[in-house]
């Protein structure tokens, strides 16, 4: 399989009021190959969104992201660019959409505009070539009428559609990798469920990577191929979708899971983690999990490093080292 | 329904049209609630389902009147709400309360979160001078506060920590009924779960009743023993929560159902994935409000133009013409390998 | 309120807060001193000095031309400029606060006749309009002239406290308040002014430096604060037959003008940024 993205000991910091500066990403590391899925799951503040965001340089000042850090597109590398050659990758190489569809589309431009203004940024069409193109997109991202809509305004539009306008945005120059900031969370349930079809079948049609960034343990199970867990800045968990899901190794995951409601099942009380998730600006020592870890022992005092649990499956966690293999 | 006791509140034929405004003044008006009706017993959750713009949430505050009805009836405990005066329903509004979905719009920002929890004691005369901060500080403790937290403001606490000084604020007055509007919607996955542990346990000691409002299935199971699937202001489907699950019988339901993301990857249910949008509540469909996007192989004519009622199909109530052969999601399977 | 205490702490933590809020600190002492921080009493003609003396050791503002110490009349004159100022912006803010708090609060028909009786006071030039009232009678007393300024000021301060209301009308806190059983005044002064307040005081404190400027308009074109009671625009006044040979004369009193509103311009820009990104 191609690699089409690799992150090595991301860091990203911001300044704290004495001083110093804090991570809200504390040296994440993952990669992407062509075609695939990878699901990068956490709850607020563990740094997803950052970690994303930082793939495009779109780290909020007075927010960096810190030296040692690798982001490679391929061969690029993305943070050695700067100006003119940045500007090419953003939406040409690495397509992003965000959450909220109302607050991401620029609401005194149609639709068409929006979408052609993103193929003329990066494809040397004429203006007339880039609306037949954003023809094409609102047809293949499946909005019903899409001659109708072309120059419809957002606030026109359902959320639904306005979230595959920003697909529709997104894929105009047809990146390779797209990434996909819990893009369904604003949505309804059933239009969640066309949404996420439709990203499916775009990934699929043009072999592109998607990362997708939630906090649905749901979404992960049908749609992702591999996940990492992430907690305080850091990633807890990685394996493939069914080993993640047949054998969740690190208290946190554990913790995550027992913690969700169950459609089918039995219904038993919800075991939720203790304690709330810790701030940026004061992650605990040693393992950033052990205040609210109910399997910490002595060495947890120690800062773990991502151990083998299984099969192409790691985990931050001491305990790995009582398994090597298989539980 | 088995108990013996009557109903805690019963809402009949609930109506609520609001005017449209603001550009489209003067045009027809939203039809945010069409004629709904429930009753939710004692020390019973009550779910109310639907995604956005289905009503429920105008349900919710309509019953409470912070929002006058267009029509129909609300029965809370014998007493007519719609009929109330002022000072009436001021004194009704200890026994219903209300939790909001927001935890960051619904306390005041100027006003400590003990002030917030202290108010609805003030405002009813419950407590006088030092007993008003010793009633405050336990309400706190008993939805897992530090008591001492009483002198800070809303912004220095987390999502799931507001959301419990909304929930002590609603007790603050001894309610028996409480409309949990979206409670936990806007948390995370672990705060939801401990926000809903302590709804359930404060139903235990307190004896109280909820109506629970809320779009996620799964969540809905977790708490609630009935269920009433919302659909454009109606209610499209009703019933025991572990039976309507178990076999849905209006096509609405089993399209929500079979949408619900379920954190398994072996099981692989076959999704059905409606087409089209939600219509306009200013501008409802004929018949049927679902018959747009219904995929029931026996729609017809007949859903176009007559409003299916809700009746008794297996073991819920539903509104569709042709219920006994609705088809479910094809079951789940195990995945080969 | 422990939030003005807060957003004064805010204030004071940004450099232009600081400097703003010393200087008119500074003034504030100066001016309730009063007549024990002066080098001299105004009135006092010293008869040793020469008229229209330069800036000295024992005159450091200079004299004017009947010898009165010009540092003494700055400071005396801080004393009126603020006072007319502090009264009449109170009078505008709580009109306007009134106005506003009912046309939001109520709406409907009430709301459309306060702001089309606004829209209206709005269109009349106020700095007109007060020449052409304060031309009339031979005297005014410095209550009366306070009193116009201050009910000629209300009117943007209404439109404003309006739109607040209006859109924390709808917050789900105050639908809260409302389901807990609040009254119409508990929601009223608990929930929807208090809240309001942020605005509020930032217009105030800029309309602090507004007024400051009025006042001494009016009293250089003699239709202001009257003489003997010193005023920095009525100094200005006093100053021009000699601008050229004793320029210290209208050149100290302005430059406490330009300071004073500087300052107050600075505090309500530092009290502005202290209340919009805040928490919620």
């Amino acid at each position: 399989m191609t690699r089409v993205l690799h992150v090595r000991d991301l860091r990203v910091s911001f300044p704290a009021p004495d001083g110093h500066r804090f991570h809200p990403v504390d040296g994440v590391s993952f990669s992407l190959d062509r075609g695939e899925t990878l699901a990068l799951v956490g709850e607020s503040g563990c740094g997803k969104s950052l970690t994303s965001l930082a793939l495009l340089r779109l780290v909020p000042p007075p927010g960096r992201v810190d030296a040692g850090s690798t982001i490679r597109l391929g061969d690029t590398d993305v943070l050695s660019l700067e100006g003119e050659a940045l500007r090419r990758i953003r939406g040409r190489r690495i397509g992003m959409i965000f959450q909220d569809p109302m607050t991401s589309l620029n609401p005194v431009f149609t639709v068409g505009d929006q979408i052609a203004e993103g193929v003329r940024a990066h494809l040397p069409v004429t203006k007339a070539q880039a609306r037949e193109r954003a023809l094409a997109l609102l047809q293949e991202v499946g909005i019903p009428d899409p001659a109708g809509r072309l120059d419809a305004y957002p606030h026109q539009l359902s959320g639904g559609m306005r979230q595959r306008v920003m697909i529709a945005i997104a894929l105009a120059a047809e990146p390779e990798i797209l990434v996909a900031d819990e893009p369904t969370t604003a949505l309804d349930v059933t239009v969640q469920a066309q949404i996420l079809e439709v990203l499916d079948q775009l990934r699929r049609a043009r072999g592109m990577a998607v990362l997708l960034i939630t906090h649905d343990l749901g979404i992960v199970a049908g749609r992702a191929d591999r996940v990492a867990v992430m907690y305080a800045g850091q990633i807890v968990e990685e394996a493939p979708t069914l080993e993640l899901f047949a054998h969740p190794s690190h208290p946190y995951t554990q913790g995550l899971f027992a913690s969700v409601p169950r459609i089918s099942g039995p219904v038993e009380r919800l075991t939720p983690i203790g304690g709330t998730v810790p701030s940026p600006t004061a992650f605990p020592s040693g393992c950033r999990f052990r205040p609210r870890c109910p399997q910490a022992f002595d060495k947890s005092e120690l800062p773990p490093d991502l151990l083998a649990v299984g099969p192409d499956h790691r985990m931050r966690c001491w305990l790995a080292e009582g398994r090597g293999g298989r539980d | 329904m088995t108990s013996v006791s009557p109903p805690l509140l019963e809402v009949r034929d609930l109506v609520k049209h609001y005017a449209a405004g603001g550009l489209f003044a003067g045009g027809p008006p939203v039809r945010a609630v069409e004629g709904v009706s429930f009753t939710v017993g004692r020390g019973e959750t009550v779910a109310l389902v639907g995604e956005s713009g289905c009503g429920k949430s105008s349900v919710g505050r309509t019953i409470l009147r912070l929002q006058e009805p267009t029509s129909g009836r609300a029965v809370f405990d014998g007493t007519d709400v719609f009929a109330l005066d002022r000072a009436a329903l001021r004194r009704l509004r200890r026994r219903m309360q209300i939790i909001f979905q927001d935890p960051y719009s619904s306390l005041n920002p100027r006003m400590t979160v003990g002030a917030a929890v202290a108010e609805g004691i003030e405002i009813h005369g419950l407590a006088k001078g030092a007993e008003v901060a010793r009633r405050v500080a336990a309400l706190l403790a008993e939805v897992g506060l530090d008591p001492g937290y009483a002198r800070r403001y809303p912004h220095e606490f987390s999502g799931g920590q507001r959301q419990r000084v909304g929930i002590a604020r609603a007790l603050a007055v001894e309610p028996s009924f409480i409309v949990c509007d979206e409670p936990v919607s806007a948390l995370d996955v672990s705060v939801q779960a401990q926000v809903l542990n302590l709804l359930a346990d404060l139903q235990r000691e307190r004896g109280l009743s909820y109506l629970f409002i809320a779009h996620d299935l799964a969540v809905v199971r977790q708490i609630a023993r009935r269920v009433e699937v919302m659909y454009l202001g109606r209610i499209v489907e009703s019933g025991p929560t572990e039976a309507l699950l178990a076999s849905p019988r209006h096509p609405y339901t089993v399209a929500l159902l079979s949408a619900v993301p379920e954190p398994d990857p072996t099981r692989r249910r076959s999704r059905i994935v409606l087409r089209g949008d939600l219509p306009s509540p200013s501008d409802p469909p004929s018949g049927c409000p679902f018959h747009t996007r219904c995929f029931h192989p026996g729609r017809n004519e007949r859903c176009r133009t007559e409003l299916p009622l809700l009746r008794p199909v297996g073991a819920t109530l539903a509104a569709c013409h042709y219920a006994e052969s609705t088809p479910a999601a094809a079951p789940a399977t195990a995945a080969s390998a | 309120m422990s939030t003005l205490r807060e957003a004064l702490g805010a204030v004071w933590r940004t450099p232009r807060g600081r400097a703003g809020m010393g200087f008119l600190a500074f003034l504030a002492l100066l001016a309730l001193l009063g007549p024990l921080a002066l080098p001299e009493p105004f009135r006092q003609f010293d008869l040793e000095e020469l008229a229209n003396a330069a800036p000295s050791v024992d005159h450091p503002f200079g004299t004017d031309q009947l010898s009165r110490d010009v540092l003494s009349r700055v400071v005396s004159g801080a004393r009126i400029s603020l006072a007319v100022a502090a009264l009449a912006v109170g009078l505008s803010v709580t009109l306007g606060a009134a106005v506003g708090l009912v046309a939001g609060y109520w709406g409907g028909v009430l709301d459309a006749v306060l702001m089309r009786l606004v829209d209206g006071a709005l269109a009349v030039p106020r700095l007109f309009l007060l020449l052409l009232v304060l031309s009339v009678p031979d005297r005014v007393p410095l209550a009366a002239l306070i009193l116009l300024i201050g009910t000629t000021g209300w009117f943007a301060t209404s439109r404003l406290v309006r739109a607040e209301v209006l859109r924390l009308r709808e917050e789900t806190f105050v639908r809260a308040a409302e389901a807990l059983g609040a009254s119409r005044r508990r929601v009223i002064f608990r929930h929807l002014l208090v809240n309001a307040a942020g605005p509020l005081l930032v217009a105030a404190t800029l309309g602090v430096g507004d007024v400051i400027l009025l006042e001494a308009g009016l009293s250089f074109l003699g239709l202001g604060v009257q003489p003997p009671t010193p005023s920095w625009g009525g100094m200005i006044l006093d100053g021009r037959p000699v601008l050229e040979a004793a320029p210290w004369v209208s050149v100290f009193p302005g430059a406490a003008i330009i300071l004073t509103v500087l300052a107050t311009n600075l505090v309500g820009d530092a009290l502005r940024d202290a209340f919009d990104p805040r928490g919620a």
